[in-house]
């Protein structure tokens, strides 16, 4: 048997996404199903007066019209995670209700569902509900929500915010900071941004009378978790009778791993009416009620001494929530944000402060990154304009701060300021990689030269690090998170040597059917095409919590060697008894165990069957061969690299063409390669986009201006260059495997390696800084003035 | 209203409602779910598919409007022996799909791309797809996969 991990094998799931036999939410259909439209505010903020659906109840086609006065009773969706204020108040978690009865607090908020035969029959009785609003005062941005008299979004909560927070030594950030020989300040704007998932999410409810059993089928990242929020914090429906499925799920980046309101909708409304219920968002519609991400009002500053080392670094940001608290929501611009201030420096002061803040808009929660691109850009910004003002090379002056390398085995893992504690890094080495794959030295004089005939060439560097395989139960848990963050596994063992692997984690295109897959066969010594990789099904898995932060393999990957380890410790016993032997004196190789120094052995497959024909087992020895297993993490794992990225800006434009892009990771051991570079490319192409392109705006009257494709631009195939990725392998020392994750790298490097670029381009305009996104006529604008 | 068309090669015929969308057409009255919707601005090119010989949107057009045409879906682009077409070999081989919801769409542009030009070089492939959106790949492994197939011929 061939060795399986570190090998790029073709995905095993392919074969049904290129052939058109995948199976989505919205391809199921189910026997007397119903089609469900939801009517949602037109407007930011308004008092509803008034609900008239008596014209929708008798149009044609309609079954059923709920509005929020109809599911008043029921609970609202919950938040999964509790950050309190400083001062010791009790974080404010408004209710975040089904439908809304009384007020309308964000453009798309929930007001009525009406559900008929067909799709278009609900749409058209929708069109004649008729809804009486009184238009309040909207606010839209976190900073302007805060400021004394700023419209209120909830009415009980008089300055907007959900909390505050703070992270690190403010005494010894303000010394250090007073003693800083260079200071670098800026106001950094982290632009919303929408994860925009190519399949919108869908789901269908549908609760069997006869069995009295509730089953939901849903565009999740984690149906477990769904499963949970929805039945003992929503509806109040048994646990033990509900089923959440989770078949392909089309892309999710973060924005499908909270629970939607439309989820307990269509859950609820198919018991009241006795048939299934489907609702699949239109674009226009996931536009304004998929969570957002990012939104972040930044005042940060880093101090240096006069020999370039960094002495301190204080921060300050107002976080947008939106106008409820969506699942992950607290945790994001605080545990997933804070604690990576640290980056990769020797930083030795680190004080940050956090305002949560309520705004009129559409919830903000986790997209890729989740707060650790946040925490990176403005660092990597502050570090890049520091060189820049003290005449230094950008890249020396970050080797001069790196942490030195440790292994976290023969060195101890690194405490930062910020909480968490590295579990190995060899900074340095992915820089130098990265400086060596560019050609460094030959590009900064091809920059100069370009500069000469009036080209503006930029080089800009980002050297990211993440906290991923989110997370140790026992840590999350002191820090607000309601929930542990585990994984399960169950490996079950087919009397013909198949073999069954049961997951928490959810590929919603991640590639664990071949990953998993890859694992198991090592582990066994079997062939990959005899190891069934099952998830995303709450019946068939026993648990799970589910794929974001970069955890599956890491966390998910570790619970599966788990129970391989005792199904082959359980293998060795059934062996013994058959070869007649001791179970020490066994050792297991390529699929076989064998009576150490004798040719005796017995294949995995004859253990599979004798275990399940059980004719002559000892006492004591049980049939069959099937275990669980959960895996809680030691620690987060903590990826990192250097990305580097050049372009050139067109003067006369504006435009920016990326001309190279290298990323050089360190994401620990590498179990599928191929699927490694492609993971990164998706994150590099997302973290571009945010950087060049795309942005979530709305108006003053809260009206989000980019609320279609036509509108917020993501990039195309021809916006991107080709990527130049390399890696160095820094093994994780906590988990079996040595993983330590790769979704989330790209989005996290990628953005301010982009700006730095084109700032480094445009510096000898003058040009110092750049919000972004960096569209062509942003760019142009700021030549122009520079040039004025 | 009555519509008939053929779709990978049989003849099919269906009472719709005159607002009747292509992709709806084959989603809910024949059942092929290989073709998506991403959008309602005709924009991600997630239901792209071969109509009488060209690649179009079939959000884009109402059913009505196909009658008599032949369409091809993904559905039907693997001889009928099972044996793939080289475009969807060449997703597979070069990683060019994740969560393959855009799959089934970009696979019909490139099918379209390689019939007009055999040959094409890495820009002229990011041009012709960029009615296509993929929010997984960052479209270095789909200029690949195009690649790889043009490469089979």
């Amino acid at each position: 048997m061939g060795k399986m991990i570190g090998e790029s094998i073709k995905r095993v799931e392919d074969h049904r996404f290129i052939t058109g036999t995948g199976e989505y939410t919205d391809d199921i259909v189910l026997p007397r199903m119903t089609h469900a439209y939801i009517l949602r505010s037109h407007l930011a903020h308004a008092k509803i007066k008034s609900v008239d659906t008596t014209a929708a109840k008798s149009a044609d086609g309609v079954v059923a019209v709920f509005t929020g006065e109809d599911v008043a009773h029921i609970n609202g969706i919950p938040t999964g995670w509790q950050v309190n204020f400083t001062d010791g108040e009790v974080m404010r978690e408004p209710k975040h209700p089904l439908l809304v009865k009384d007020k309308a607090l964000h453009v798309g908020d929930g007001v009525a569902i009406v559900i008929a035969e067909s799709k278009e029959q609900a749409r058209d009785a929708a069109d004649l509900i008729e809804v009486d609003y009184e238009e309040l005062s909207v606010v839209v941005d976190a900073s302007k929500a805060l400021e004394a008299g700023a419209p209120m979004v909830h009415d009980e909560l008089p300055d907007n915010r959900a909390f505050d927070w703070q992270l690190g030594d403010k005494v010894a950030a303000d010394t250090g900071m007073a003693k800083a020989h260079h200071v670098t300040k800026m106001r950094i704007r982290n632009q919303r941004m929408i994860a925009n998932a190519i399949e919108p999410r869908s789901y269908i409810g549908d609760y069997s009378k006869a069995r009295d059993k509730y089953t939901l089928y849903t565009s999740s990242q984690n149906p477990h978790v769904i499963r949970l929020l929805m039945c003992a914090f929503v509806l109040g429906i048994p646990e033990h009778k509900t089923r959440v499925v989770s078949k392909d799920v089309g892309g999710g980046f973060g924005s499908k791993i909270f629970h939607y309101a439309e989820e307990a909708l269509v859950t609820w409304a198919s018991q009241q009416i006795a048939r299934p219920v489907k609702w699949t968002a239109e674009r226009s519609e996931a536009f304004v009620t998929d969570a957002h991400g990012r939104d972040h009002n930044t005042i940060a500053e880093m101090g240096f001494d006069k020999d370039g080392n960094i002495t301190a670094l204080r921060v300050h940001t107002d976080a947008n929530l939106g106008a409820y608290l969506s699942t992950f929501a607290p945790a994001i611009p605080t545990y997933l944000y804070g604690t990576l201030l640290q980056g990769q420096y020797v930083t030795p002061a680190i004080h940050v402060t956090v305002n949560g803040v309520f705004t009129h808009t559409t919830p903000v929660d986790a997209y890729r990154g989740a707060g650790r691109p946040e925490a990176t850009y403005l660092l990597e910004r502050l570090i890049d304009t520091a060189a820049a003002e003290m005449g230094m090379d950008p890249a020396e002056l970050r080797m001069k701060n790196f942490i030195p390398a440790f292994d976290g085995v023969e060195q101890p893992g690194y405490q930062t300021q910020v909480a968490l504690q590295y579990d190995s890094g060899d900074y340095e080495a992915t820089m130098r990689k990265a400086l060596d794959v560019l050609g460094y030295n030959d590009l900064r004089k091809e920059q100069e030269e370009a500069r000469k005939q009036g080209r503006y060439i930029g080089i800009g560097f980002s050297s990211y690090i993440e906290a991923c395989g989110i997370a140790p139960s026992a840590v999350v848990g002191s820090l607000g998170a309601r929930a542990g963050l585990y994984e399960s596994a169950n490996v079950r063992v087919q009397p013909t040597g198949k073999v069954s692997v049961h997951t928490g984690s959810h590929s919603h295109g991640q590639g664990h059917d071949t990953t998993f897959a890859q694992v198991a066969a090592d582990h066994l010594g079997i062939a990959l095409e005899d190891i069934e990789i099952i998830h995303g099904d709450t019946e068939q898995v026993p648990f799970g919590m589910g794929t974001y932060g970069s955890r599956s393999l890491a966390v998910g990957g570790s619970a599966i060697v788990k129970a391989l380890d005792k199904v082959k410790e359980k293998g060795a016993k059934v062996a013994a008894h058959l070869l007649e032997a001791s179970e020490q004196d066994l050792e297991y190789i390529d699929g076989k165990w064998t009576v150490k120094g004798t040719d005796k052995s017995i294949g995995f497959g004859e253990v599979a069957l004798a275990s399940y024909v059980p004719h002559n087992f000892p006492e004591g020895l049980e049939p069959g061969i099937e275990f669980n297993s959960f895996y809680d993490p030691a620690n987060f794992t903590y990826p990192f690299g250097t990305y580097i990225a050049v372009v050139e800006v067109d003067a006369e434009t504006g435009t920016t063409e990326i001309k190279r892009f290298v990323a050089v990771d360190d994401v620990g051991n590498v179990v599928n390669p191929m699927i490694v570079d492609g993971q990164v490319h998706g994150g590099l192409a997302q973290g571009i986009g945010q950087a060049l392109l795309e942005g979530a705006v709305y108006d003053e009257s809260g009206q989000l201006t980019t609320g279609t494709y036509l509108d917020y631009a993501m990039p195309r195939a021809d916006d991107l260059p080709s990527f130049e990725v390399d890696r160095n392998v820094t093994p994780c020392p906590h988990n079996p495997l040595g993983v330590k994750g790769c979704g989330e790298a790209g989005a996290i490097g990628s953005t301010p390696a982009i700006v730095n670029a084109v700032v480094d381009a445009l510096r000898p305009l003058g040009i110092k800084d750049l919000e972004m996104p960096l569209t062509p006529q942003k760019v142009w604008a700021a030549i122009h003035n520079a040039n004025a | 209203m009555k519509v008939s068309m053929t779709v990978n090669g049989v003849a099919v015929s269906h009472d719709v409602e005159p607002r009747t969308l292509l992709v709806q057409f084959l989603r809910e009255n024949l059942g092929l779910t290989g073709t998506h919707v991403g959008c309602d601005t005709s924009s991600c090119g997630a239901c792209t598919l071969i109509l009488n010989g060209e690649a179009v949107k079939s959000c884009s057009l109402l059913a009505a409007q196909c009658e008599g045409a032949e369409v091809t879906t993904i559905e039907g682009l693997a001889a009928s022996d099972g044996t793939l077409h080289p475009i969807q070999e060449g997703f597979r081989e070069k990683h060019g799909l994740q969560c393959g919801y855009c799959t089934p769409g970009m696979i019909m542009s490139s099918v379209q791309l390689l019939q007009r030009n055999p040959n094409p070089s890495d820009q002229e492939i990011r041009h012709a797809l960029e009615g296509n959106f993929c929010r997984c790949t960052g479209y270095d492994n789909i200029v690949k996969a195009v690649q790889w197939a043009a490469s089979q011929s």
